[in-house]
């Protein structure tokens, strides 16, 4: 996994509550069987004005000028901002995948579902939760001023504006611990074999029915 | 001490270990996989030259673009006609066969709707901690289980560790007390409590749903019920072990046998929370107040009873939720203060992992018995959820109920629960679906979904509008 440290980047906006995964990533591209090149299809139903198919050539497709991402100030966007509850819906990792092939690095919004919360952990993509006030006055900011950029600080745990100010933010430090360092989950966790071939033994003997083969 | 919930016990049950800081590694019992979320995990695996930690833990089943349409299907996986799905259920077979994975293939009597063979084959259990990588996993819970939806990363986590990262999640309890009208089933249940805590109200809990509503519900209404528990924002939902519980599990091809089913009864006997377990929040509907539910909106908490209006944004004050409304009626096509009976289907789905079991089956069909379904709607889909409750209706005779009906009686499949495979809507058309999910697209560019209960659908598809279920068959109305 990508290590994430610091990162500045020009900031997009989302801006409506309860953006739902099939929104970010449409179901027709879930058909895919690897992890790339989801990029040209995020936010698709709303990007382009006709319907997309899978593994069509997205650069001749109708964009919707009203789309901020098809907008030349938002041209290489790589925070993205957010409103409440932002990636509801089903647990496709398709859709932090499309948002990290297009390019974001961070997002922001007051809150966000839990699977696509920790989806995003898991591909280097840092989801922040500030609250609701704090995002609004980011959004007014961002629409005041072409070309805002902030600057994400996951060592100190701040979002720093252009004007220098700073608003802290908290993540979990295992999370924390693995973004920083581009740590394998599946490898830390393999250091604790011995505890769970213990756990799996003394569980067999109380619950041996869990163990039964299906089929 | 206070007690623990039932979500504490299952927890603590599966704790292979704490980590300092505040997260855990949970022992997962079963891991469900299809054909949609799998893919890049076994190929993660084989990247890092890593294998499954406990093959016999996972059972394989295609679902989610399987055609449901009968011809296409008889033709097994190379009768597929999109190319890109017929990949993606042909990497799966390849995937099941290199990692020996049990696989319920696609047209084997095991097959079906994930979240349905589960519990219909005892490959779920009471107890067990259940994954799969799909959000609808919460369904496993009504047996008692801790069920959690999972990433695909996640999904590579499991196979290769059969252990989940997880932070312990919060208690809810949601208590529905009373008896439910007649026509008002386990589906308007959850959606008035979706329409009553909002879809990111149970973010953050482990759902307990329980109440004297919930215990006189049988299994299939349990498992709607926690289908839905994330749709709500809670990633986890689930039923206390009782009598209806271990009716259902008893006899399951893969439940405990014997001397091993007694044990099994004892252990799952403390599967409840204790009397004087404390829940960090408590939400109380009355089964009396609940009427027949419709979903107006493109989100699942945007519903209403069946016989009241469509809302109109100007009376809402808080902003966000104004332009959501407004959005809402746009893409739906709705206009403020319009009669939810007003409302006009071109098509109708009934099935998904929500309400495609025999119960749902035999409700739609009790409703469309001797009626048929109204000219001004094109289509009608009743897609059972899996081989085995396909066979049972068939035997009971629901199929001919249905197509006589002019209902089409197909495959075990997602069908148009999402769109996947050929089943779905053209844009602008309004369906009366039984599925989970109402989102913008979900069932099909441009498609406008109403989230009902299997009789609400048959009764839509029937009237050609939304129809109060009980006056419709108290009417005995036909079309
Ligand atoms: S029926 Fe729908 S919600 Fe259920 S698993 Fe299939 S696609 Fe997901």
């Amino acid at each position: 996994m990508k290590a994430f440290t610091q990162h500045q980047g020009l900031v997009a906006p989302m801006d409506r509550a309860n953006v739902d995964t099939d929104l970010i990533i449409p179901k027709q591209f879930l058909k895919s069987i690897k992890r790339t090149g989801f990029g040209p299809n995020l936010f698709d139903e709303l990007r382009y004005l006709d319907e997309g198919a899978p593994g069509q050539d997205c650069s001749q497709r109708p964009l919707n000028p009203d789309f901020p991402l098809n907008q030349e100030r938002y041209r290489g966007a790589s925070v993205l901002l957010a409103r409440k509850n932002f990636g509801c819906g089903s647990s496709r990792e398709h859709a932090p995948w499309a948002l990290d092939d297009y390019g974001f690095r961070a997002i922001i919004a007051p809150s966000f579902a839990d699977i696509f919360f920790n989806n995003c952990f898991k591909n280097g993509l840092l989801p922040i939760v500030l609250d609701e006030d704090t995002v609004a006055q980011l959004f007014e900011e961002m629409y005041a001023q072409e070309g805002y950029a902030l600057t994400i600080d996951l060592e100190q745990q701040q979002v720093v504006k252009p004007d220098g100010t700073t608003i802290p933010f908290e993540v979990d430090s295992f999370r924390k611990h693995c973004l920083l360092n581009g740590l394998d989950d599946i490898g830390l966790t393999l250091e604790d074999a011995d505890a769970i071939s213990a756990y799996e033994a003394k569980r067999r003997e109380q619950a041996p029915w869990l163990f039964d083969a299906v089929k | 001490m206070a007690g623990q919930t039932l979500y504490d016990k299952l927890w603590q049950d599966h704790l292979v270990k704490s980590r300092e800081d505040g997260t855990a590694l949970i022992y997962i019992d079963r891991h469900l996989i299809h054909e949609v979320t799998s893919p890049q995990a076994f190929e993660g695996l084989r990247l890092a030259g890593r294998g499954l930690w406990r093959k016999d833990s996972l059972v394989a089943t295609p679902d989610h673009n399987v055609p449901s349409e009968r011809a296409e299907r008889a033709g097994g996986v190379a009768g597929i006609r999109d190319e890109v799905s017929r990949i993606q259920v042909q990497t799966l077979d390849e995937n099941c066969n290199d990692f020996e994975v049990v696989q319920f293939g696609i047209n084997e009597p095991g097959q079906g709707i994930v979240h349905v063979i589960g519990p219909e084959t005892g490959a779920t259990l009471p107890g067990m901690t259940v994954v799969c990588g799909d959000s609808h996993t919460s369904t496993h819970g009504a047996l008692g289980a801790l069920a959690h939806g999972i990433g695909t990363s996640e999904v590579e986590h499991v196979m290769a560790t059969q252990c989940l990262i997880q932070k312990k999640m919060k208690n809810m309890l949601v208590r529905v007390d009373g008896e439910l009208g007649p026509g008002v089933t386990a589906k308007d249940v959850v959606l008035a409590i979706i329409g009553k805590i909002g879809t990111a109200g149970g973010t953050g809990y482990a759902i307990e749903f329980g109440g004297s509503a919930i215990r006189n519900m049988s299994m299939e209404g349990r498992m709607t019920i926690c289908n839905m528990a994330i749709e709500a924002g809670a990633r986890a939902g689930m039923v206390a072990v009782d009598q209806v519980t271990l009716d259902y599990v008893n006899g399951k091809p893969y439940a405990p046998k014997g001397e091993q089913w007694e044990r099994a009864v004892e252990n799952w006997s403390r599967l409840h929370s204790d009397a004087d377990a404390v829940f960090d929040a408590v939400v109380e509907l009355a089964a009396e107040e609940i009427e027949p539910q419709v979903s107006w909106g493109t989100s699942p908490e945007m519903v209403a009873s069946v016989n009241a209006r469509v809302p109109d944004p100007a009376a809402e004050a808080d902003q966000t939720r104004r332009t959501g409304i407004e959005r809402a009626l746009e893409y739906m096509g709705l206009s403020a203060g319009q009669a939810i009976g007003d409302i006009r289907l071109d098509r109708v789905f009934i099935g998904s992992c929500t309400n495609s079991r025999i119960e749902d089956l035999r409700a739609a069909a009790a409703v469309a018995k001797g009626r048929r379904k109204a000219d001004s709607v094109k289509q009608v889909l009743v897609v059972p959820g899996s081989q085995s409750v396909k066979a049972q209706a068939e035997q009971e005779g629901l199929h001919e109920i249905f197509t006589a009906a002019g209902f089409e009686w197909r495959e075990p499949s997602c069908s148009m629960c999402l769109a996947m495979n050929a089943d779905k809507l053209g844009a602008g058309e309004h369906c009366a679906s039984t599925s989970n999910r109402n989102f913008e697209g979900r069932q099909g560019y441009g498609g406008r979904t109403h989230l009902v209960s299997p009789a609400m659908a048959a009764a839509a598809a029937v009237a050609g509008h939304f129809v109060d279920v009980r006056e419709f068959v108290a009417a005995g109305e036909t079309a």
